[in-house]
């Protein structure tokens, strides 16, 4: 019995793991296949071409929203992390007024459905004039709840002993923060800028909603309305399309995926 | 002192200004809404209890509203099942098992309109994947996406395959808090396999249990972008979801308040549910 099971166990898991690549590496394959090639099983091209990628990039701006996607994401992850620290070092270690009301509302904003303030924040996004700006895809985003109260929990295990010396040496809180704390605080960091990148890199509801002009459409959107108005035109194409955005994200992956897995499934985000 | 309550203020200050203008000005805001008609363009009008009586009357969202339990029928149960068994074999000695785990999780981090994309070929009727492997072995082609009655478990098995790797996650880190004594100590006792994950694994995963149900009914309840990409809504409206109907009435029909009460009132039927899942698992833990 003990010998039979371990080569069941492999086979098992050789199956399913092909279940969850395959369709990538098909999709990788499919984008280098002439229109006739693409319907077949076969990972191989035949007769290998760059045809889609030429016709995806001729026809739509694909540059223009990488750099979109690139500039939205990381100025989300930069103010999450900044931001965001200074928030949680106030909450942790500082005693101020406020202080639990800040804690309990955000608490309390972790258990609102995005849907209940989805429209509300697009009426708002409306009325400033914000429609078609990145502040519209950026500004919403600059802090985040779930990093904050993540944050705040790993400051509050550093010890008062190097805050105190620290004080003692006229450092200000911001000093102390950022040339104390944060370089303690690397696991905790990277956690939190993996997941606040992949949720915006990912986002596609929002910039659904707040942007129409195609040359500020982030990756997703713009994607998606390729895909859906017929300008890809053929499978290979728009699957082309799919690998400006997927291609970045698997490099990372592949290099940093313990730190993935740890970030994804720590904050509860599915993409 | 003073100089604590005077930084933490300042630190805290940015923060605080965006609670109030992006948390509770919306929430407040989607209350008001509720009562206003509202295209945007002209000044909003007061509606009364219109746009409540329109949702209680609304066949469209109540089909929403029923679609969803479709997917939730197949996606939770299929979404546990399957992170178990895979958080099961990844439990064991295992050569290469960050490369399993890492495979599983693959399509966790690939955006959801990509797979959607994706997918819409895999499923397609003539030339899709899936199809043509199903005639390589002798079987009829199905229109998984076109017909009624396939396209939302479609859509479900999807989702689940997407989430996976997330789910066993979970469960993998619970397992790994069942003491090693207890699992002893039914060997010991002759139990069998099956008898061991019966009686020891499963009931000990509870938490993991409440967790992958919760957040696999709440994910289920925002499924947006799938329907959006591979079929629109149809066929028939039987992939229309809640908040696809909630898309379409602020961009497409500039209704405001209707789609303010739908944002209202998915956000009380997530909660709602919620409860009650919470509740029937309390009460079979009891049994």
């Amino acid at each position: 019995m003990k010998s039979l099971r371990p080569v069941a166990l492999y086979a098992g898991l050789t199956l399913a793991a092909l279940t969850f690549v395959y369709p990538f590496l098909w999709m990788t394959s499919a984008t280098f296949k002439p229109p006739l090639e693409v319907g077949s099983l076969s990972l191989i091209p035949h007769h290998p071409t760059l045809d889609n990628y030429r016709t995806m990039w001729a026809r739509a701006p694909f540059g223009r929203a990488l750099l979109n996607s690139t500039l939205v994401a990381t100025t989300i992850t930069l103010a999450v992390l900044v931001f965001g620290s200074m928030t949680a070092y106030a909450m942790a270690r500082l005693r101020f007024r406020g202080s639990p009301i800040l804690n309990a509302a955000t608490m309390a904003i972790l258990l609102v459905p995005g849907q209940l303030t989805l429209i509300p924040l697009y009426t708002l996004i409306v009325q400033l004039g914000w429609v078609d700006t990145y502040a519209a895809l950026i500004v919403p985003y600059l802090f985040n709840a779930t990093a904050i109260l993540m944050l705040r929990q790993f400051f509050l295990q550093i010890p008062q002993s190097l805050i105190d010396s620290a004080r003692m040496d006229g450092m200000s809180e911001f000093r102390i923060l950022f040339t104390i704390f944060w370089p303690l605080s690397k696991p905790v960091l990277s956690i939190v800028a993996i997941f606040t990148f992949m949720g915006s890199w990912n986002e596609v509801l929002w910039p659904l909603l707040v942007v129409r002009e195609q040359h500020l459409m982030t990756l997703p959107q713009l994607l998606t309305v390729f895909a859906l108005g017929g300008g890809a035109g053929s499978i290979g194409v728009s699957l082309a399309s799919a690998m400006v955005l997927v291609v970045p994200v698997v490099v990372a992956y592949v290099f940093l995926q313990r730190n993935f897995i740890e970030s994804m499934a720590g904050s509860g985000i599915k993409g | 002192m003073r100089a604590e309550q005077k930084s933490g203020s300042l630190m805290s200050a940015p923060y605080g200004v965006f609670l109030l203008v992006f948390a509770v000005y919306p929430i407040a805001f989607a209350l008001v809404l509720v009562f206003l008609q509202w295209d945007l363009v002209t000044a909003p009008t007061f509606a009364g209890a219109d746009n409540v009586r329109l949702l209680l009357h609304d066949g469209r969202f109540w089909r929403a509203v029923a679609n969803t339990f479709v997917f939730l029928s197949i996606h939770v149960p299929l979404q546990i099942v399957s992170a178990l068994a895979l958080a099961l074999a990844l439990n064991r000695q295992l050569a290469g098992r960050s490369f399993w785990r890492a495979a599983f999780f693959l399509p966790v981090v690939i955006s959801g309109a990509v797979v959607a994309i994706l997918w819409s070929n895999l499923y397609a009727t003539d030339v899709g994947l899936i199809n043509r492997v199903l005639m390589k072995l002798g079987a009829a082609p199905v229109p998984w996406l076109t017909d009624p009655a396939t396209a939302m478990p479609a859509i479900a098995v999807m989702v689940t395959w997407k989430n996976v790797g997330f789910y066993v996650i979970i469960y993998l880190a619970g397992l790994q808090y069942i003491p090693r004594s207890c699992q002893e100590a039914i060997e010991v006792e002759g139990a069998t396999a099956w008898q061991r994950f019966r009686y020891l694994t499963l009931p000990s995963l509870l938490p993991q249990h409440i967790l992958v149900i919760t957040l696999s009914t709440i994910n289920g309840f925002q499924l947006f972008i799938e329907p959006y990409v591979m079929t629109g809504g149809g066929p028939l409206r039987r992939t229309y979801s809640v908040v696809l109907y909630l898309y379409n009435n602020a961009f497409s029909y500039q209704k405001m308040g209707y789609a303010a009460t739908i944002g209202v009132a998915l956000a009380l039927i997530i909660g709602a549910v919620v409860f009650v899942q919470r509740r029937l698992i309390g009460r079979a833990e009891a049994l």
